[in-house]
């Protein structure tokens, strides 16, 4: 029985995705390539994967990190540095003040896979250290990691590889990437949903394998999970390390939708944003990180904006003007972490008996902007 | 309670995303979109706001423009692009989506740099106004500019450290991973080095408040000149921890510092601030008395010029850019951009600044004169010097 | 390498903005110390008492405008706690809920701040006096520069025999060594907490305004990274120990400015968090803090 509706299950599910496929692709090829839809769904996507990768720690390990902007840094200029063309490397457009250390060239793929890898590699020394920390302490020594990476990426010496402080640009973005053996262009929202996509399935099968169950039970009860014979610190590092990954993959994704990349960028700011987007989705719950990252970029970017504009001002008041959308946004959020601590879906996943349930209003409205 | 707060959230979300559909209708009368890609918060936004504001007052006068014998109306469409780099991309993003037929701006290279492909993805021409690093209009052949470049005022600004100033050691000061102020130093550095004067290069992180140490710096390696082209929010702090330490030293920089913020700054102190500009308030009067009475007959214009009617140099630029994108608008006799591209090549136009003609590598204008100016800290005022020709 | 020349004025610098740290540490000690709560909002309460004195000071005389900024910073302090701390904490939701809690109300504040300041970088009032120039050892400075340790030092004093000597100090040190104990001893065990979020926001207010007469612009950002480094000085002297967080707010202002007088500006913020892991690493409980098995 349980066979057959596990069966039924993933076939629905396989019809989803193709359907989003197909959807995705005719909205490419028949709507404007400017409009901003596509921007939003390509952030989304990005978003989702970090947030997804963060909620692995935080919702499914119960370790509280905060180092996700300095992984993704490591991933966008990783993947910045192997794909800019060697001639670009060698002129002084983009080099201006160094000489390029680095004389070869990847292609977007191998590139992608390196700049996870290494932003692993760097996960991988500091979790030493720092995992053996707990909850808040954690937190901290993470954020301060961060911090001393984005120094140690702008620091002069570093400048034959980084290009120190400076924009890095003119490498393999999105618009350059072309389907397998033509010179067709891949349309760039589908890559974006392939890559966060497939990497964030990669993550849920980790999350349903035993490994899965060992991090959700360190989460639950640390030393009742000792007891039970689960190594703490193997499986500690192993969810930091995978969580790195993915978002130094998905920083190498925002490296290639953002066209130019910079150190300044990766604050603690954006791990905030990345933090509450996985508390308003729900700690513990990927559909929720999934969808509360297109939510979240579709206020922030776009559906707020009127807010800004003093000429919508009703009744002479003058409270709409530059930077009011953030005010709003920002009530909103602590609105959901006071009065809605388990965000949009808790630690559920979405599935389609919930979304028959009358409480499905709100997901109808999210399928909608998505 | 939690119910109805549920219920109250998804109302919002829904009739924000109702404006947000409906806002982009539009009918009627022939219309024309000129986008404005300008910081109007963050680091640069006071500098941003001011070239914002010329093209304001270029769109209050001229607010039509003749395109093959039809009327169009300007609708100018601005947005902030925050002077930070992350945020361009996006910002630049939504004036493609607003289907701009061309673009002005911005003030501050680095958004420029970073907005740009999103532009030349999207086939829009931009009109760069005063973003003076080269690596603006390199590479990509939609981003124009009408302003000069920093190879050409780091030379201006080292000979006259060198020679009118009679200095040959140089401090310079700029923030980290800024494409301006990291530019022009470095061309700064190298005219003046060709000289014969030898340089200290510091930089300091962005968010940094405290130049005490810098300044403390200059002092200790006896440097005669203190350069540092940054914004004029960290110009604020520079030039009050210079006279707090007592130091003697002239303060030198570029076309960021022509704001009426450093004159703030400076006023009733005992400092010497000396800078480049694009334009000399006086060079054309008509010019100079109109657009103070437009500023001043309107509260929110007066506090985006910084709180007094002193005209800066960019927003007399945001005026001819405007201009000029009407012009360029005219010569493709089309709005459509991919024409108005081409047309830009060859658009010549003669405005309050001087006369702007692009060259045919870059698209970047030919301009050879810098006005120097210094400031009154006893008035407040700016006084201009003999402008600087070179070649 | 200047700083080896003449080493003066950054060990002044050093100084002074050690002393302003040190107001603001003070704040996220006293809160760690009883909630065991980061209180990510802190440095944005000191950005927004900046704010407070710029446009209060643009209408009111400053006699008037600074115990005004004082009592505002004070009641949002207060306010903060009770709105978005308090019902979290009643429910007993998991720390980490109270921290993310946190993180939202500074984001909050960050974004009023760009909202009423327009997002530009707002000047911040002359203080008569405070802001006059002055001359010591021949490293010629503001007079705020000099005043700020006396001052910080003379204001931790009194605390400490606030705490030491009063009975509110006293059920503070009750509440901070057993929370649940306290509580059925008959401690109003919110109306300490209200008192401690007033104390450190009072002396967050009276640190910005210190640190922004030295630094005379205030912008929504401001709050950000001083928060983060006094978090690290508290870190650093023993979280929970307001003498602790006192000496890490001076290590820390003094070896920032070393540094960058050693010409290595880059890492001037990088240091502060590097010693704070090594500190985590090395002596987790901090330089004067009590040992305790369940932070690490």
């Amino acid at each position: 029985m349980n066979a057959v509706k596990g069966k039924k299950r993933s076939l629905y599910t396989g019809c989803i995705i193709a359907a989003l496929i197909v959807v995705l692709v005719v909205m490419e090829l028949t709507m404007k390539s400017t409009s901003m839809v596509f921007t939003l769904l390509k952030k989304g996507a990005i978003y989702a994967l970090v947030a997804v990768s963060m909620n692995l720690l935080n919702g499914f390990t119960g370790l509280f990190s905060l180092g996700q902007a300095g992984f993704m840094l490591i991933g966008a200029y990783t993947y910045a540095i192997l794909t800019m063309p060697v001639s670009i490397k060698l002129s002084d457009s983009v080099y201006k003040y160094y000489d390029c250390a680095i004389g070869f060239e990847l292609g977007v793929i191998p590139a992608m896979i390196v700049a996870g890898l290494l932003a692993a590699i760097f996960a991988a020394l500091i979790g030493l250290p720092v995992l053996r920390l707990k909850s808040d302490y954690l937190a901290i020594a993470t954020l301060g990691f961060a911090e001393i990476l984005r120094a140690i990426f702008q620091w002069d010496a570093m400048g034959p590889i980084t290009n120190g402080a400076n924009v890095m640009r003119q490498y393999q973005d999105l618009t350059d990437i072309k389907v397998p053996f033509t010179d067709i262009p891949f349309p760039p929202v589908l890559f974006c949903f392939l890559v966060s996509g497939l990497c964030i399935g990669v993550i849920v099968l980790l999350i349903n394998s035993s490994y899965g169950r060992a991090f959700k039970a360190i989460r639950d009860d640390e030393i009742a999970a000792e007891a039970m014979g689960i190594n703490l610190f193997k499986h500690k590092e192993m969810s930091f390390v995978i969580s790195s990954f993915f978002a130094g993959i998905s920083g190498a994704l925002l490296a290639m939708f953002q066209y130019t990349v910079q150190a300044a960028q990766f604050k603690t700011a954006m791990t905030y944003e990345i933090l509450l987007i996985v508390v308003i989705g729900g700690i513990g719950s990927i559909s929720g990180s999934c969808i509360s990252s297109f939510l979240f970029i579709a206020c922030n970017e776009w559906l707020l904006r009127f807010l800004d504009e003093s000429s919508n001002n009703i009744l002479g008041l003058t409270i709409l003007r530059s930077g009011f959308r953030k005010v709003v946004f920002s009530i909103i959020i602590m609105v959901i972490v006071l009065f809605f601590p388990k965000g949009i879906m808790g630690d559920r996943e979405l599935s389609l008996d919930r979304l028959k349930r009358p409480f499905a209003k709100k997901e109808k409205g999210v399928d909608a902007h998505g | 309670m939690k119910k109805v707060l549920s219920v109250v959230l998804c109302v919002c979300l829904l009739c924000a995303m109702m404006a947000g559909c409906g806002g982009s209708s539009s009918g009627g009368k022939k219309t024309v979109t000129i986008g404005v890609f300008e910081p109007a918060s963050g680091d640069n936004g006071a500098g941003g706001k001011q070239e914002t504001l010329g093209v304001q007052y270029a769109n209050s006068i001229q607010p039509t423009v003749e395109i093959n014998g039809e009327t169009y109306d300007v609708v100018v469409k601005y947005v902030d692009n925050e002077s930070s780099n992350d945020k361009a991309p996006s910002a630049a993003a939504e004036l493609v989506n607003a289907g701009c037929s061309i673009i002005l701006g911005s003030y501050g290279s680095g958004v420029s740099i970073a907005g740009g492909p999103t532009f030349e993805n999207a086939g829009i021409p931009v009109v760069g106004i005063t973003c003076t690093n080269p690596a603006v209009t390199e590479g990509n052949s939609y981003y124009f500019r009408i302003c000069f470049l920093d190879p050409f005022q780091g030379t201006v600004l080292a000979n006259y450290a060198y020679s009118e100033l009679g200095v040959t050691k140089a401090y310079c000061l700029n923030k980290l991973g800024d494409d301006y102020s990291a530019g022009l130093v470095n061309y700064f550095i190298e005219a003046f080095e060709g000289l014969g004067g030898t340089c200290v290069h510091e930089e300091f992180p962005d968010g940094n408040s405290d130049f005490t140490s810098y300044v403390a710096n200059a002092k200790a390696a006896d440097c005669g000149v203190f350069f540092s082209p940054v914004s004029t929010e960290a110009a604020q702090l520079i030039i009050d921890q210079t006279v707090a330490q007592g130091a003697t030293f002239p303060l030198l920089a570029g076309d960021t510092w022509d704001s009426n913020v450093i004159l703030q700054a400076a006023m009733g102190k005992d400092v010497n601030v000396t800078i480049t500009t694009f334009y000399p308030e006086g060079a054309d009067a008509d010019f100079d008395s109109n657009i103070k009475v437009w500023i001043n007959g309107d509260a929110t214009n007066l506090a985006n010029n910084g709180g007094d009617d002193t005209v800066a140099a960019v927003t007399a630029m945001g005026y001819d850019a405007y201009f000029f994108a009407l012009a360029a608008m005219q010569k493709a006799g089309s709005t459509d951009p991919a024409k108005i591209m081409e047309a830009l090549w060859s658009t010549e136009y003669t405005g309050v600044t001087g006369p702007i003609k692009l060259d045919q590598t870059n698209g970047d204008a030919i301009r050879n004169t810098a006005y120097v100016k210094k400031a009154d800290t006893a008035t407040g005022t700016w006084m201009a010097m003999d402008p600087v020709t070179i070649g | 390498m200047q700083f080896l020349q003449n080493p003066m004025p950054y060990i002044l610098a050093g100084i002074s903005v050690g002393g302003q740290y040190a107001l603001i540490a003070i704040g996220y000690t006293m809160v760690y110390g009883i909630l065991r709560l980061i209180n990510f909002a802190h440095g944005d309460v000191f950005m927004v008492a900046g704010v407070f004195m710029v446009f209060l000071s643009a209408s009111l005389p400053l006699g008037l405008a600074i115990p005004l900024v004082l009592v505002l910073t004070v009641l949002l302090g207060f306010v903060i706690e009770r709105v978005a701390y308090k019902p979290l904490r009643t429910r007993n939701a998991p720390r980490m809920s109270i921290m993310i809690s946190a993180i939202g109300v500074s984001y909050l504040l960050q974004n009023c701040a760009l909202y009423f300041t327009g997002g530009l970088a707002k000047v911040y009032p002359q203080l008569p006096w405070l802001s006059d120039t002055i001359e010591i050892f021949g490293a010629v400075t503001k007079r705020v520069t000099l005043i700020t340790p006396v001052f910080t030092i003379v204001l931790v004093v009194a605390l400490v025999m606030f705490i030491r000597h009063t009975k509110i100090g006293m059920a503070m040190r009750a509440v901070a060594k057993d929370f649940e104990t306290s509580r059925l001893m008959g401690i109003k065990v919110n109306s300490v907490i209200s008192a401690t979020f007033i104390i450190g926001s009072f002396l967050a207010a009276v640190g910005s305004l210190l640190y922004f007469t030295n630094y005379a612009s205030v912008t929504p950002t401001s709050g950000g990274m001083p928060g983060l480094k006094c978090f690290v000085a508290a870190v650093f002297g023993g979280i929970g120990s307001i003498p602790g967080a006192v000496i890490g707010a001076f290590v820390i202002g003094i070896s920032e400015n070393i540094i960058k007088g050693l010409g290595w500006t880059t890492f001037s913020d990088a240091f502060t968090f590097a010693l704070l892991i090594v500190i985590l690493l090395v002596k987790p409980t901090g330089l004067f803090g009590e040992k305790a098995t369940d932070k690490v």
